[in-house]
């Protein structure tokens, strides 16, 4: 499968909760249905939490992904307004 | 509207709401809401309202602290006894959100000066303790076409109701006219469980909160009724009254009434 490009890229590194989720909630409400948000994070549990939260939204997670010893790439997909 | 990472702190319970988000944390900070009564009603209206982050808050209140307003006020302290209660109300809710703006009228409001004082604000919150003013609020409130959350309290029992102008019953499809004059006693006759106040306040605060993000149900044609010894809340239907003297087809009303003579005026 073809790597999605984002449509827009957040780097949220060095936040924790509730900064992470509200960073990206934020991010997520400025976009238009069917575009791909890009979050690059530190935070471990954000990794785990920022999934499940976008997801019980009504969100599409396209991707969780550890880059490297302390970060992660998430791919959130905006299905609803 | 950008938020500031305070702002995000402070704000971010409601943010992650998915019935808020930044979008409805952005019209409550647009919001201008109009409180009359800075009692016990008015105290919890506004400590919620300021603490959701509402841009504008009045107060309008014409009377000073009193030691026997403290059992159920929660705005006002024994620091502020002897104060008008619309500034000791704007010290402590500024205290907790220096974000919110809250405009202090002290005055009893008449039928000369209220359409002028509410016609800049989205919404109208009734924590007025006499029948000449709740009345007068709601006459105001139909003919300037402002929604209006209504609420009372005595002894263990409170009443919450949300009028939308042009949508539903008013005031007076529920009781057309004021009760006459010493028909129903006052809390200062009567008696009122200082924590009443609190609950229905904070009802009012939701219903005030739902109009502005426009989520959720109002209690529109409704009547909330809470019995505080009993623990019931009871829901009672008010049908629009088709001839109504205010909203009804063929309205006797047509100008604002000034009720005051006959009603003891302490608040």
């Amino acid at each position: 499968m073809a790597e999605t490009i984002p449509d827009k890229k957040i780097n949220i590194k060095g936040l924790v909760c509730p900064y992470t989720f509200v960073k990206a909630k934020l991010a997520i409400e400025s976009m238009d249905v069917g575009q791909v948000l890009e979050i690059l994070l530190d935070y471990e549990e954000a990794s785990r939490s920022i999934p499940k939260s976008m997801e019980d939204h009504g969100q599409q997670v396209l991707k969780v992904e550890k880059i490297n010893d302390t970060d992660w790439v998430l791919q959130i997909r905006k299905d609803k307004d | 509207m950008e938020f500031t990472d305070d702002q995000l702190l402070r704000y971010s319970r409601h943010i992650i709401l998915p019935e808020v988000g930044g979008k409805g944390q952005s019209k409550i900070a647009n919001a201008k809401v109009f409180i009359v009564g800075a009692g016990g009603l008015g105290c919890p209206v506004g400590y919620y309202l300021a603490a959701a982050g509402v841009g504008t808050i009045a107060l309008i209140d014409n009377d000073t602290v009193e030691l026997s307003n403290l059992q159920r006020q929660i705005a006002h302290s024994v620091n502020t006894i002897g104060m008008p209660k619309v500034e000791s109300a704007k010290k402590t809710f500024e205290a907790l959100n220096p974000d919110v703006n809250i405009v202090a009228i002290q005055k009893r409001m008449s039928k000369d000066d209220i359409i002028d004082l509410i016609k800049d604000y989205d919404i109208v919150v009734d924590g007025s303790d006499n029948f000449p003013t709740r009345y007068l609020v709601n006459d105001a409130c139909f003919m300037a076409g402002k929604p209006l959350v209504s609420g009372a309290i005595l002894r263990f029992e409170g009443q919450v109701t949300t009028i939308v102008p042009g949508d539903g019953p008013c005031y007076r499809c529920l009781f057309e006219e004021p009760p006459p004059p010493g028909l129903v006693p006052s809390c200062q006759e009567a008696g009122v469980l200082g924590v009443l106040p609190g609950v229905i306040g904070g009802l009012q605060a939701t219903e005030v909160l739902k109009l502005i993000l426009g989520k959720g149900d109002v209690l529109k044609g409704e009547l909330l009724i809470y019995n505080a010894l009993k623990t019931t809340f009871r829901k009672v239907k008010v049908p629009k009254n088709p001839s109504c003297p205010l909203c009804g087809g063929n309205p006797t009303i047509t100008e604002l009434i000034d009720y005051n003579e006959g009603y003891c005026t302490l608040q």
